[in-house]
């Protein structure tokens, strides 16, 4: 195994929470965060539940002290509040002093305003300044911004639900290669009627709250949501004496090459990923104190999902999903996840898997139920993606 | 550190470049706007029947992926990185159209489903079955680049053999309109001869797919060596100059090493001023090609500029209508490429003969 790669600083805005301390509050009291979609006007209204941040848009640009002249989405508001305050926790004074980077991940970008002025884009002057708002990039480029991080590797990626996942892998390759030696890393993607539609027309939304692993669950609820990790290299956390979270220990990113958007029965992808990031971390299944499912309350991933853990561990270490607080945050989630992950090993807990009643008939695997306190050394957190792409993390309080 | 090649490639763009026996023997010099790329015969990559509701940006990725493998005598490779900057935008328009004019109502999910910036990647892992690494980087005009970097770190440390990488944006009409709205696409047609003269606002926009299998083995089929990549997120045109030594010295290099620089203008008034800071001084004697002329700009079109210099290095020929400016040099050795679009995301990229 070459270089450690620590985790610094965190931060996090979803809907059970605004920072950090707000979100941790919520999960350890078991209080979720889905309700009523209330920002958004869409018929579909009183048919589905959501995951929606209490902020308006408004706020988060005072809270940016952001000029009215801005074109900020959605998206890179609660991208810039979360990597600011990941920043602000890690105690770094001066980004730009080391060599840093931004990997950011998103799957809505700009939709949000894109879709409000799609056609007054053509007339109106005013609403013109959100065009360049919608490539994926242009999000992340602004939380670049209020970070200050210039003439920096600064990039995007999109793969679906596993994005932030990702951005966290690519982020802890860069720090071990050594091309950089701090990076912030995670993702960010807002509510929008694109998303909730999209779902809507694959009928894999719930009209309730969501269940994952039950037998009786009926798809998942979105969420939006932001969340950032600092990582820093060993030569940095010595030099700077530096307040280690947790580390990230292992990876893998593999392809389930079986459907554009559903995941193969048996789970090939996530069974591949989740052994790569065992032989990055060079630990055993039975080193896994507990699972972050990626567990998202359809049909198909935690049939999925079940099946690839059944694959990988010879004994179920105890698992959840925490998509029952947040909803699913699409590109975000891993970056939610791994938040969540560092604050369960901090705090020695494991989460419970909220609204679950009746096990699934396909094989004998009960999620956690109760906020459980227990010493805790390693976990890892699935995140799987349209497209197939699987991507495992390891945390890890050794590095 | 292992030493990468370009093995094999593919580019559909809107010159004739599917055919690899030959190298713009013919340029089209348009004169337009925006500049579909030329279809190819993509019958020979994918059945009838799938290719009828398939996006044209996963059809250019399909038949480029496979040109290159093919050139490059591989079946599979571990690892399929893509660059986008907008994804597969047309479907994204068709959703986002029907969500708006039809209240919400008689939605199907297909073009909600190809709208998923990764499409294209996974498509390709599904049409040649890799399980392997898959990414999707979307970051605007180092989307490519940003793949690039990926494939270059996981090949140099020897955690991959064989790597498919490519950069793929297609157009649509939406986004077409919006751009020519804010003149982010020039308001009046240009000759594509004299792009650069016509010092007006916007570029010409186009689509193309470019795909490559790079490999840390050299084989009978290598075009260049890639020696490295950098990603810039902003840049004063001032620092350009200190950045690009940087970035040459990294590789034991001065400006002096290049054969020639492969530059991205693309003929827009407001942002072509930093690539005249570095060809009216560091790199004045050093010979420049472009290519948006040709290509057209997209959020992916460096990957054309790239297609271009590994031609170019394994000919050893510069097609006339690519010079910029200068004596074609009798041997061309390393080739550095520099793009940027609207001030932002510049790159530096160096390909060396093989």
């Amino acid at each position: 195994m070459g270089k450690g790669v620590a985790i610094t600083g965190m931060g996090i805005i979803s809907a059970i929470g605004n920072n950090i301390d707000e979100n941790r509050e919520a999960l350890f009291a078991g209080k979720t965060g889905i309700g009523r979609v209330v920002k958004i006007n869409t018929n579909h209204k009183n048919e589905i539940m959501v995951g929606e941040i209490a902020y308006t848009n408004s706020q988060l640009e005072s809270l940016l002290q952001l000029p009215e002249t801005n074109n900020y989405s959605r998206t890179a508001l609660l991208g810039a509040v979360a990597a600011k305050e990941a920043v602000e926790s890690a105690c770094i004074s001066d980004i730009n002093e080391y060599k840093t980077g931004l990997i950011s991940a998103t799957s809505v970008g700009g939709m949000d305003m894109t879709e409000k002025y799609y056609y007054e884009y053509l007339e109106d002057k005013t609403v013109q300044k959100y065009i360049e708002a919608h490539h994926a990039g242009d999000s992340t480029q602004k939380i670049a911004e209020q970070l200050g991080l210039k003439n920096s590797l600064v990039t995007t990626i999109s793969t679906a639900c596993s994005s932030a996942a990702n951005a966290i892998m690519l982020g802890a390759r860069l720090i071990k290669s050594g091309k950089l030696d701090r990076v912030i890393v995670g993702g960010a993607d807002c509510l929008s009627k694109f998303t909730i539609n999209g779902f809507k027309s694959l009928m894999i939304l719930s009209d309730t709250y969501n269940t994952p692993f039950d037998e009786n669950r009926k798809g998942l609820n979105l969420g939006e949501a932001a969340a950032f990790l600092v990582l820093e290299s060993d030569a940095v956390v010595k030099a700077e004496n530096k307040n280690v979270l947790a580390y990230l220990k292992g990876y893998g990113n593999a392809n389930d090459a079986f459907h554009q958007t559903a995941s193969s029965e048996n789970g090939d992808g996530a069974t591949l990923a989740m052994k790569q990031a065992l032989k990055v971390a060079n630990l055993n299944a039975e080193a896994i104190d507990y699972v972050n499912a990626h567990g998202t309350a359809t049909g198909n991933n935690d049939l999925s999902e079940g099946k690839a853990f059944l694959r990988v561990f010879n004994t179920m270490p105890p698992f959840s999903s925490t998509k029952p607080f947040t909803g699913h945050t699409l590109a975000a989630a891993g970056g939610i996840e791994a938040v969540f992950s560092v604050l369960a090993l901090q705090h020695n807990v494991l989460y419970p898997n909220l609204n679950y009643k009746t096990p699934m008939s396909a094989f004998n695997l009960v999620p956690e139920l109760e906020l459980k306190e227990k010493p805790i050394t390693n976990i890892l957190s699935n995140s799987l993606g349209f497209g197939g792409n699987c991507s495992t993390l390891i945390f890890s309080k050794q590095a | 550190m292992e030493k990468v090649y370009i093995n094999g490639l593919g580019s559909i763009s809107a010159q004739n470049t599917f055919d690899n026996s030959e190298f713009l023997n013919t340029v089209e010099f348009y004169t337009e706007n925006v500049i579909p790329a030329i279809d190819v015969n993509y019958k020979a990559f994918i059945s009838p029947a799938a290719a009828r509701r398939m996006a044209k940006g996963i059809k250019m990725g399909i038949a480029a992926s496979r040109t290159a493998l093919q050139e490059a005598n591989l079946e599979n490779v571990d690892a399929i990185i893509t660059g986008t900057g907008m994804g597969c935008v047309r479907d994204s328009e068709k959703f986002l159209s029907a969500i708006l004019d039809n209240d919400e109502q008689y939605l199907t999910p297909t073009p909600f489903i190809q709208s998923t910036h990764n499409t294209v990647g996974g498509q390709i892992a599904l049409d040649i079955g890799c399980k392997g690494y898959n990414f999707t980087y979307v970051h605007a005009s180092v989307s490519f680049e940003s793949a690039l970097l990926d494939a270059l770190l996981q090949l140099k440390l020897k955690e991959s053999h064989s790597i498919l990488i490519g950069g793929v944006d297609e157009l649509a009409p939406h986004t077409i309109e919006i751009h020519k709205a804010v003149n982010h696409i020039k308001s009046e047609v240009v000759e594509a001869s004299k792009l650069l003269e016509n010092k007006s606002k916007g570029a010409v926009f186009s689509e193309g797919a470019n795909f490559f299998v790079i490999s840390n083995e050299k084989s009978e089929t290598s075009y260049a060596e890639v020696v490295g990549v950098k990603l810039i997120n902003t840049l004063e045109a001032d620092e350009l100059e200190t950045e690009l030594k940087a970035f040459l010295k990294e590789q034991n290099l001065s400006m002096q090493d290049l054969s020639t620089v492969v530059l991205g203008c693309n003929g827009d008034v407001e942002f072509d001023g930093f690539y005249d800071v570095l060809v009216e001084n560091s790199l004045k004697d050093t010979p420049q090609l472009y290519y948006k002329h040709l290509s057209g700009e997209f959020h992916t079109a460096s990957s054309f500029g790239f297609w271009l210099a590994a031609r170019v290095l394994k000919s050893q020929t510069i097609p006339k209508a690519v010079v910029l400016k200068g004596d074609m040099p009798s041997e061309i050795k390393n080739v550095l490429l520099y793009n940027q679009y609207r001030g932002q995301n510049h790159s530096f990229t160096l390909l060396k003969s093989c």
